[in-house]
């Protein structure tokens, strides 16, 4: 019973802060005031006088573009550098050397195309300052970006007969200063109250209570007798040769706090350590977690009340929500019953208690004390529903089902909220698909919010919700047929598969969870997850101003008897049905490889 | 290319003026009122008594002596870290492996049985499964009060001290829901066993 309620509070929280966020979020869009203008207006006009911006600047969609092209490019040039001198630059108080070459540029890839993901382990592979000034930046920047595409697609379907999509220059610094930054101090603050680190030390190291022998090899040595005084260790009754003693455990240190705040509510997703938010420095108690798992999902979701608010039209902005929140009630409610049922292989004929008193039950494996079955399974699909890939609980340990369902939801090209901005624009381009069908079978002209969707619009619609599914077919196609990629897998079968076509879809899907078994740092998967997540970040963000651009010509039809409601309950129907036509039908054989051939196979 | 030309200066100063923004101010802000207000967090809960630090409460440590309270299955990790002298430090990592697959299944059925034969006194009784299961982070400091609960009377037997005394020390290191509503009831494992130890 606590457990539902649990759920339902989660979703709750979730929309009862989403909604006035979105309000706001118009505000700063259309450069209205707001509570905090007073404060943070003169700063956005600091900003311009430094860059020699003009705020009035209107850009056409192949400017706006080149914009954000060139921008990133620069981002990506600068992160991959700044990663393979940090041996030499300050700011890195544990000494590490500079970064691989393959692994900066995976790195710096999944920054900048807001993936996050996790190549890299934080703590023992990344310096402060290539956390604070590289990953840090980058968080705030590639999710102000996503943010920025989408109000320049608005401002395409507002504009009649213009050219303009407002300025790039203009609408990242508005959402920086007057969303992230102020969003985020808070957040930090409150996430170090509560427990998460946030300091310049270097690592620091605590006593053991139990002290643990290792022999030569590095092997652990299971019910050894440790005689601290003389140094010697036995195993059962013979004394072990060359046998070490360890006595202190590492104790990761770091500005984390600051980091995981924005990581969260930008959808980016990579953690300041390498098991993310399921580490206890980064993630300690529910009260964190509360934070960070809805401001994950919080700036999506608002998204959608904010695309409402700024047409006019806040039935437009509930329904495309609706159909959003009811693929995600429907994924929580497959993994919250798999990961409490578990698996026989756990359950031990009953030698194992699943049960849910006095504990959370469930398959516990990969799943924190603190947060149990409610909380990891909640944390799970938000995190593949909004493209953010933080976890809080290893999916790789996931039952097959369970693992199942965040695949999924990255592989429906991450429009169930997805990432800031960009999960909005790509359901948009669903949404175009869907009154082009709806079109067909009535046979109309099909139209959306007042402009007549013509060739030019569908094909680069096309593009858009097409760039996820051919980008992880394609890479996880190649991956599976070559052998040494087979050498990273952290298990084997069906399973094995379901690691390398979790991680395409997470690419593809610019998430970057994982199943953390396959050990991703190779050239090969680096250099090809890289050029993955880069094709399906800046082809759908290339097609996406291209609509925007030539809706922003059109006029606006009037609406008639005729007109098909894009906000009725037919229309969330219509929606949801293209999503999973397009996701599933791409997706249903790969899947019945891995998860769901693992899935009977566990059963059986 | 003339459009380049103009759009590259001004992509380099945002970044450069968000850099100090985003990266340097608001990182160092953080930092400063973190320390300020809260320093115990923000430099990792490190439990310190009389000069000496016994771990951090929210880092999971391996147990296996019978008078302490054993905590989630760990896979420690002791060639990834090391001191400013060389000598190996104790870190672990998540297991990532299926829970459907067979070798898994032998892997669950071994720690039944080490933990029924180091717990007779349980008998057949079904055992917790944060008992048998490897955690998210691999530094699962917490266990269910169901887990601590199986393992009272085999703590009470070695320690000399009886059932009530041990259940009193386990319920005075169980923090609650959040609100009474978010997240799960835990026990801290170093917490319990440092006070076992009449450390605390």
């Amino acid at each position: 019973m606590g457990t539902i309620v649990q759920y339902i509070l989660y979703l709750a929280v979730l929309v009862a802060l989403a909604i006035p966020l979105g309000g706001y979020i118009a505000k700063v869009m259309k450069g209205e005031k707001t509570f905090l203008s007073r404060l943070l207006t003169p700063c956005e006009r600091a900003v311009y006088k430094v860059m020699r911006v003009d705020p009035g600047e209107q850009m056409g969609w192949k400017r706006y573009a080149a914009s954000v092209l060139l921008f990133s490019g620069i981002s990506l040039a600068v992160l991959f550098l700044l990663q393979l001198l940090q041996g030499v630059l300050p700011g890195n108080p544990q000494n590490l050397p500079g970064v691989g070459w393959h692994l900066s540029f995976n790195t710096a890839v999944s920054f900048v195309t807001n993936t996050n993901w996790q190549s890299y382990t934080g703590e023992s592979t990344l310096s402060y300052l290539t956390q604070a000034l590289g990953l840090t930046v980058q968080n705030f920047l590639s999710a102000a970006v996503g943010i920025a595409v989408l109000f320049a697609l608005i401002r395409g379907l507002i504009q009649v007969k213009k050219e303009g999509l407002g300025s790039f220059w203009v609408d990242m610094t508005r959402i920086t200063v007057h969303i992230l930054l102020p969003l985020n101090l808070v957040l930090a603050i409150c996430l170090v109250a509560g427990g998460v680190i946030q300091n310049l030390k270097p690592a620091q190291t605590v006593s053991l209570l139990e002290p643990v022998a290792v022999s030569a090899e590095g092997e652990i040595l299971e019910g050894a007798d440790i005689d601290l005084e003389s140094g010697a260790v036995t195993l059962n009754g013979r004394a072990v040769e060359g046998a070490q003693i360890v006595t202190e455990q590492f104790v990761p240190m770091g500005p984390a706090a600051s980091q995981v705040a924005i990581k969260q509510s930008g959808t980016n997703g990579g953690g300041f350590m390498g098991v993310n938010s399921a580490h206890p420095l980064e993630n300690p108690n529910p009260f964190t977690n509360l934070l960070e798992m809805i401001s994950l999902l919080l700036i999506p979701a608002a998204l959608c009340f904010t695309f409402g608010r700024c047409l006019k039209n806040k039935k437009q902005g509930v329904a495309i929500f609706l159909a959003m929140f009811l693929c995600l009630v429907t994924a929580l409610a497959v993994v919250a019953v798999n990961e409490q049922m578990a698996t026989p292989q756990l359950a031990q004929s009953g030698a194992v208690d699943l049960s849910a008193v006095q504990q959370a039950g469930g398959n516990m494996e990969g799943k924190e004390s603190r947060f149990g079955i409610a909380t990891s399974s909640t944390w799970a699909v938000f995190t593949t529903a909004a493209s953010n890939g933080s976890v809080n609980a290893m999916h790789d340990s996931f039952t097959p089902l369970g693992g199942m369902v965040p695949m999924l939801l990255m592989q429906l090209g991450e429009v169930i909220f997805g990432g800031t901005g960009c999960g909005l624009y790509g359901m948009l381009a669903f949404a175009i698909l869907a009154v082009f069908i709806a079109g067909l079978m009535v046979g109309r002209t099909p139209e959306f919010l007042g402009k007549k969707i013509e060739p030019f619009e569908m094909k680069w619609a096309v593009v858009v919700c097409l760039a996820t599914p051919v980008a992880i077919l394609v890479g996880s196609g190649i991956a599976a047929a070559l052998p040494q990629v087979a050498e990273s897998l952290g298990n084997t079968g069906a399973h094995g598969f379901s690691e390398v076509l979790y991680a395409f879809s997470s690419a593809g899907g610019n998430n970057g969870s994982a199943f953390a078994g396959l050990n991703a740092n190779t050239v090969f998967l680096n250099l090809s997850l890289g050029l993955v997540m880069l094709f399906a970040r800046f082809v759908p963000i290339v097609g996406t101003l291209a609509i925007a651009g030539s809706l922003a010509q059109k006029k606006r039809l009037a609406v008639t008897a005729g007109t098909l409601s894009t906000t009725n309950g037919m229309f969330v129907f219509l929606l949801i049905f293209v999503v999973l036509l397009v996701g599933a039908l791409s997706f249903f054989p790969a899947l019945a490889l891995g998860p769901i051939a693992e899935f009977f196979g566990a059963i059986a | 290319m003339k459009k380049i030309k103009s759009i590259l200066p001004r992509a380099a100063m945002l970044l450069l003026v968000f850099t100090v923004v985003c990266g340097l101010l608001y990182t160092l802000a953080v930092t400063g009122i973190a320390q300020v207000f809260f320093p115990h967090q923000a430099n990792g809960s490190i439990i310190e008594v009389d000069g000496k630090r016994y771990g951090s409460e929210l880092l999971g440590q391996q147990y296996t002596d019978e008078g302490h309270m054993w905590g989630r299955i760990m896979k420690l990790d002791v060639s990834t870290y090391r001191d400013e002298e060389g000598r190996a430090l104790l870190y672990a990592s998540p297991s990532n492996l299926s829970p459907a697959s067979e070798e898994y299944e032998q892997l669950v059925a071994q720690r039944v049985k080490k933990l029924r034969a180091a717990d007779p006194e349980r008998g057949d009784e079904p055992i917790p499964v944060d008992l048998v299961t490897c955690s998210g982070s691999g530094l699962d400091p917490h266990i269910s009060p169901a887990a601590a609960e199986y393992q009272v009377p085999r703590v009470a037997r070695a320690t000399g001290r009886s059932e009530d005394e041990v259940r009193r020390i386990v319920k005075d290191c169980t923090d609650g829901r959040f609100l009474g509503l978010f997240g799960e009831e835990r026990v801290n494992v170093l917490e319990v066993n440092l006070r076992l130890d009449g450390i605390l």
